[in-house]
């Protein structure tokens, strides 16, 4: 048997099917969350039934590739879940009509029960349940309400025998049942409510974004630094370094495997930037440079997610990104590309035209560096002093601006306005927010981990064989020429396509000046985004659009990079 | 019918309300709309617009959404207190 959850965006249905399933979701406070399906399985009497997590849709006419998605899944279903939220029931009920047109057995999750009371709503189920004819129930996906009972109510399900109606029609029908079925309760605006507002007006609403970018922006920086500082670092210095050393003197006979493990000494000693050996530098970059950065990036956007103020943002700057060819909603993609590219390319489905979704995806992938890479960008160029770091941030933001505004005016096709719905503010719920971080940094070590060490060791043995040699002079005119980097930084940008954390590690032993390592992190941040977010890339935009986005970074980078090198260059840096 | 009896959302102040009486557009339009709750005789007050023709943020049925300059102008509203 298969069950599909569906309902209106953001009213909870990846709570339900976690609740359901057992199986680990992403769960925020803003419409388009998931924007492809995920499958799970739960125990119903004996049997095992296929649960699927369907993109929300608010009519079963589609209007974007998520909605589109979600729409193909209908046709496989034999029963549906419709998650529909407590608080907004006359709108959700809008789809539950079309679901019962389709005549597929439906029951119905009335979710978000435990937010009617205090807004003032109360809604008699057993009358919903009488007027739909389907089962209703009454749950919370937070607390685990009525869970129980939506499992128990599964086998009562049935198709009921609705006609199609036209859409005025269906209103009149959803106004009638709201009438006998729903009663509110008068409220005035509360004092929170008003404060809340204030984060869409135009004056207080842009201080406020600034205030929360800014505070966000330092907080993921103070909590990198920390974990850096206080306990990963130490734990390498104390206590990882005196096992190599002593690894280092059982290899002494076996030069090959010595210096790809352990890699260069300097003075005497491992130096966990510069040695590049797998388990020198290979695990200091992944442990103590990027993950910690992870995990507080993922823990300030979280906050941000499950609040509910990443819709607000969008609305504070939908004028911008119109600029840009886009609408305000592709800032949430392009944010979620600060940590990692490939789920940022994946969230531009929630946008509604291919072209949004072709100038979202190439912007992210050119001017947007991951996290992993920004930890190194820390790492590197902060010991040169901050003010570079902030460099690299402005020069990326104007790549951001400029080819955003040459892309709305060369590509084809058309942007759609912005249309969103701005959910209430929430407090993020523990269980949900913890695992999330957790999905998001198991992920890192699970995908990013294992490509970390494995490009160290391939790097070591091209090194080795060198292979590098070769390709450093055949790209030298470019490399040294244009952007004034020595002829070995090729092999970053090479091994780039890979990982950018390591390939920016690799500039660490090349003693640049502090003006070529600027450059070089520009040059890193925009050249090829790596071969996960490529294979997304082709995967979203198709082989066709994917070479013109290529192209256009290809262009963009030479440009840039070479700009960049003749400014810093001419300043001395 | 005076000018001022019946005004789009661009034009009507932040924080007043009315009802909404129309949706000058296209099926597709007025499809989008309805779905999100946004339809003919529906309560709506505004919350806020954006400076430089950007999106409006509105409030019906104790739930808020933001559309575009573009679409807000299409949604015709009759203000509960006559605007001056």
């Amino acid at each position: 048997m298969k069950i599909l959850l569906m309902g209106n965006p953001n009213v909870g249905k990846s709570g339900i099917f976690s609740r359901l399933t057992g199986v680990r979701v992403m769960v925020s406070n803003y419409p388009g969350t998931t924007v492809g399906y995920t499958r799970g399985q739960m125990k119903l009497g004996d049997q095992t039934a296929d649960v699927i997590d369907v993109p929300g849709v608010y009519t079963l006419e589609p209007t974007c590739q998520a909605d589109e998605v979600a729409l193909k899944m209908l046709d496989e279903g034999d029963l549906v879940i419709n998650v529909i939220n407590a608080t907004n029931l006359e709108r959700n009920l809008y789809l539950t009509l079309q679901l019962l047109e389709k005549k597929v057995p439906v029951i119905v999750a009335l979710n978000m029960w435990d937010e009617t009371a205090h807004r003032g709503i109360n809604i008699d189920v057993d009358k919903l349940q009488k007027l739909l004819g389907v089962p209703v129930v009454a749950t919370s996906a937070v607390t685990g309400e009525g869970i129980k009972k939506l499992v128990q109510s599964i086998p009562l399900a049935r198709a009921p025998q609705i006609a199609a109606q036209e859409r005025d029609a269906r209103w009149v029908t959803i106004g009638n049942i709201i009438k006998e079925a729903q009663q509110l309760s008068h409220r005035h605006h509360r004092w929170y409510e008003t404060l809340a507002d204030a984060t869409v007006q135009p004056l207080t609403g842009a201080l406020l974004a600034l205030v929360i970018l800014a505070v966000s922006f330092f907080a993921i920086r103070f909590i990198g630094e920390s974990l850096i500082n206080y306990i990963l670092d130490p734990v390498f210095q104390n206590l990882w370094a005196p096992v190599l050393m002593k690894l280092n003197g059982l290899l002494a006979n076996v030069e090959f495997l010595r210096s790809i493990l352990i890699g260069k000494l300097i003075d005497g000693q491992i130096d966990f930037v510069q040695s590049f050996g797998v388990l020198s530098t290979g695990l200091y970059v992944e442990f103590a440079m990027v993950l910690p950065y992870i995990i507080s990036f993922y823990l300030v956007i979280g906050v941000l997610e499950d609040t509910g103020y990443l819709p607000r943002l969008a609305v504070l700057l939908d004028t911008l990104m119109h600029r840009l060819g886009l609408h305000g909603y592709a800032i949430i993609p392009t944010l979620l590309g600060f940590g990692c590219n490939v789920p940022a390319v994946l969230g531009t489905r929630m946008l509604e035209s291919k072209r949004e979704r072709f100038i979202a995806a190439t912007l992210i992938s050119i001017a947007v560096p991951c996290a992993a890479l920004q930890a190194m960008i820390f790492g590197l160029v902060g010991a040169r002093g901050i003010q570079y770091v902030i460099l690299i941030y402005a020069v990326l933001f104007m790549v951001w601006i400029i080819l955003g505004v040459i892309m709305h005016f060369t590509v084809r096709g058309f942007s759609p306005e912005l249309l969103i719905e701005i959910p209430p503010y929430r407090l993020p719920q523990w269980r949900t927010f913890l695992q999330k971080l957790w999905m998001r940094t198991s992920g890192f070590l699970r995908e990013a981990a294992p490509i970390i060490l494995g490009s160290i060791l391939v790097i070591n043995i091209l090194y080795l064989l060198g292979v590098f040699d070769a390709i450093a002079n055949f790209t030298a005119p470019v490399v040294t020429g244009v952007w004034g980097l020595p002829k070995e930084a090729v092999t970053a940008i090479v091994i780039g396509f890979l990982r950018k954390d390591v390939a920016l590690g690799m500039l660490a032993p090349l003693a640049l000046s502090t003006g070529q390592l600027v450059v070089g992190s520009v040059v890193l941040a925009m050249f090829f985004p790596c071969i996960a977010t490529f294979a997304v890339l082709v995967r979203e935009l198709g082989i066709v659009n994917m070479l013109k986005s290529v192209g256009i970074m290809i262009v963009t980078v030479l440009i840039v990079g070479g700009l960049l090198n003749l400014i810093l260059s001419s300043l001395t840096l | 019918m005076t000018d001022k009896e019946f005004i789009n959302l661009t034009g009507m102040p932040s924080g007043t309300t009315g009802t909404i009486t129309a949706i000058e557009g296209g099926y597709g339009l007025i499809n989008r709309l309805n779905s999100l709750g946004i339809r003919p005789c529906k309560k709506v007050t505004k919350i806020s617009s954006m400076i430089f023709r950007g999106p409006v943020t509105i409030e019906i049925d104790g739930n808020q959404m933001a559309l575009g300059y573009g679409m807000a102008r299409r949604v015709i509203v009759k203000p509960d207190d006559p605007i001056k």
